[in-house]
């Protein structure tokens, strides 16, 4: 019997929460050592004894009489959650109260309310990111760290900061709270960003960044199955995830290389997630919110939907793009706007429309801005120009998939010897 | 073919280190149960053994005195045990050295199993 991937992982996100349901969660750091408790048993035992039919099942049920133990040891419950009150002080409700913590509606539950404290708007946004990461999907600081790039260090101070401010509210956030309205908004925010990690961000692991993405989906899914949370803006970022999520094999190869749009091989996306992102997009459109993620879910689906860069509906994506703007205006939405303003009506307008951001001050150090007009002076044949924008870019460069990219841009250049039409250009050509 | 022990042992920190991360503690995981299937199919595995409990007593002496474990005064705790089948000592201590526990800092003790034959 083989072991699913990464259930470590998934279980330790699930067990400390219902440990936290009986320990409170001042008392983290103590549900995070019986999980460890419980790993080590299973390494020893399973190794010897092999995987059990329901590893699962094994693990949580050696959670549970640790917690039991433990419970008994300290004879006074006061220590523990003030939420379960005194229900662990008798041996008559306390196995039954360990037993319902580790229910899967009370596991189900006590995730989100956890997602929700991590994601506290005391704490910077960051450290919010680092704590879910590694409260709830059982990321290590080392591999955050990794995945962020940044130095291991750094991300034990991060964490290790989210964790003390969880640990003086005593108690998990509650989902009836007056505030559950702006925390479930900077839950999802959350969810956005640590997404965006694994699809924009620093890692050149290709694996990693699935990861990221994957475990995402997999929390924003877990807010769809409650049906507090799962309200239409919810359901517009699980799709915009979904829709974006099905380019990551084609957008990163094994070597962690980027591949932009124009090049990527449409038939390595995955079909199956474009179609759960369309439903989902479809579920969505009720109410009479209209959010960021609704209007970015929609413009992905019109990428995900087109076969190939001259059959997309570059109307809609600009139109969308304008009502994106009219939301919340940014200068890399702005950016993106312009590279469909490009699309449709020609390299020229898409040049003005990049120079008519209102932000470059902003856009100074982000290494797109300069690459954006590299790539639409080189469709309009203006090889020189083009090179030295991607110069300034690869100079600006933050990581290693980043300078790759574009060191193959400058290289892409320096080789083209006569100048490329536009046609021939966005008709795809594949260098690696 | 002659019975051999193998003693797992390693310390608590490397043990904690080991299982560091989920992800790592999977990983050690998979590494053991690969290398016991391989020697299971090989058919050197005689008794996959028992993990031990990492507390316990210790009687000692005529006094009998009894002191409680964890063993702090023993670096290397045995975590386990296992008896394989082997030509020679040579060829046991060759198939341990495929023991993932030797990555993670710890040992493994081959000890033949005396023969009592007649």
């Amino acid at each position: 019997m083989e072991l699913s991937e990464h259930l470590f992982r998934r279980e330790s996100g699930r067990l400390v929460a219902a440990l936290v349901r009986i320990f409170g969660v001042h008392n983290l750091a103590l549900a995070e050592d019986v999980v460890q408790d419980a790993f080590c048993r299973a390494l020893e035992v399973w190794k010897v004894r092999g995987i059990p039919e329901n590893p699962s099942a094994w693990l949580m049920s050696v959670a549970k009489h640790r917690a039991v133990d433990i419970v008994r040891r300290e004879k006074t419950a006061q220590m523990f959650a003030a939420e379960l009150g005194r229900v662990l002080e008798s041996e008559w409700t306390l196995v039954p109260a360990v037993e319902e913590a580790f229910a899967g509606s009370t596991i189900r539950d006590e995730q989100l309310r956890m997602m929700f404290s991590c994601c506290d708007p005391r704490l910077p946004e960051e450290v919010q990111v680092a704590l879910v990461l590694n409260i709830l999907c059982g990321f290590a600081a080392s591999e955050i760290a990794n995945a962020f790039l940044t130095s291991r260090a750094a991300m034990e101070k991060r964490i290790s900061r989210g964790k003390k401010s969880l640990a003086s509210s005593r108690r998990l956030f509650d989902l009836a709270d007056a505030e559950f309205g702006p925390r479930l908004s900077a839950v999802r925010r959350a969810l956005y960003l640590l997404f965006n990690e694994g699809y924009h961000g620093a890692s050149a692991e290709a694996a990693v960044r699935t990861d990221l993405c994957r475990e995402a989906i997999r929390l924003t899914m877990l807010l769809l199955d409650s049906p507090q949370t799962a309200v239409p803006e919810t359901q517009a970022l699980a799709a915009l995830m979904h829709l974006q999520a099905a380019k990551l094999p084609a957008r990163v190869d094994v070597e962690g290389h980027l591949n932009p749009l124009v090049e990527q091989d449409r038939s390595l996306w995955d079909a199956q997630l474009v179609e759960q992102g369309l439903g989902l997009l479809d579920r969505s459109a009720v109410g009479d919110v209209v959010s960021a993620y609704h209007v970015e879910a929609a413009i992905a689906a019109v990428h995900a939907t087109a076969h190939s860069m001259e059959e997309t509906n570059w109307n809609e994506i600009v139109s969308l793009y304008d009502r994106r703007m009219a939301i919340a205006p940014s200068p890399i939405v702005a950016l993106n706007r312009a590279i469909a303003i490009a699309q449709r009506d020609g390299p020229e307008r898409g040049i003005e429309a990049l120079q008519a951001i209102s932000d470059p001050e902003r856009m100074r150090s982000y290494p797109f801005y300069p690459a954006a007009f590299g790539e639409l002076e080189l469709r309009r044949g203006n090889v020189d120009a083009a090179r030295g924008y991607f110069a300034s870019a690869l100079r600006l460069a933050r990581n290693d998939a980043e300078r790759r990219f574009l060191e193959r841009r400058v290289r892409h250049c320096d080789e083209v010897e006569t100048p490329l039409t536009s046609a021939a250009y966005s008709s795809g050509e594949k260098r690696r | 073919m002659s019975q051999f022990l193998y003693l797992y042992r390693m310390t608590d920190a490397a043990r904690q280190d080991n299982m560091g991360t989920p992800e790592r503690a999977q990983q050690s995981m998979q590494r053991w149960m690969a290398w016991m299937n391989d020697l299971d199919k090989k058919g050197h595995l005689k008794d996959r053994g028992q993990p031990l409990e990492r507390t316990g007593k210790v009687v000692r002496g005529q006094q009998k005195t009894v002191t409680d474990g964890p063993f702090t005064e023993a670096k290397d705790l045995v975590g386990g045990f296992t008896l394989v089948e082997a030509r020679d000592i040579d060829q046991a201590v060759e198939l341990s050295r495929g023991c993932p526990i030797l990555e993670g800092g710890g040992s493994v003790e081959v000890r033949p199993v005396m023969k009592m034959d007649m």
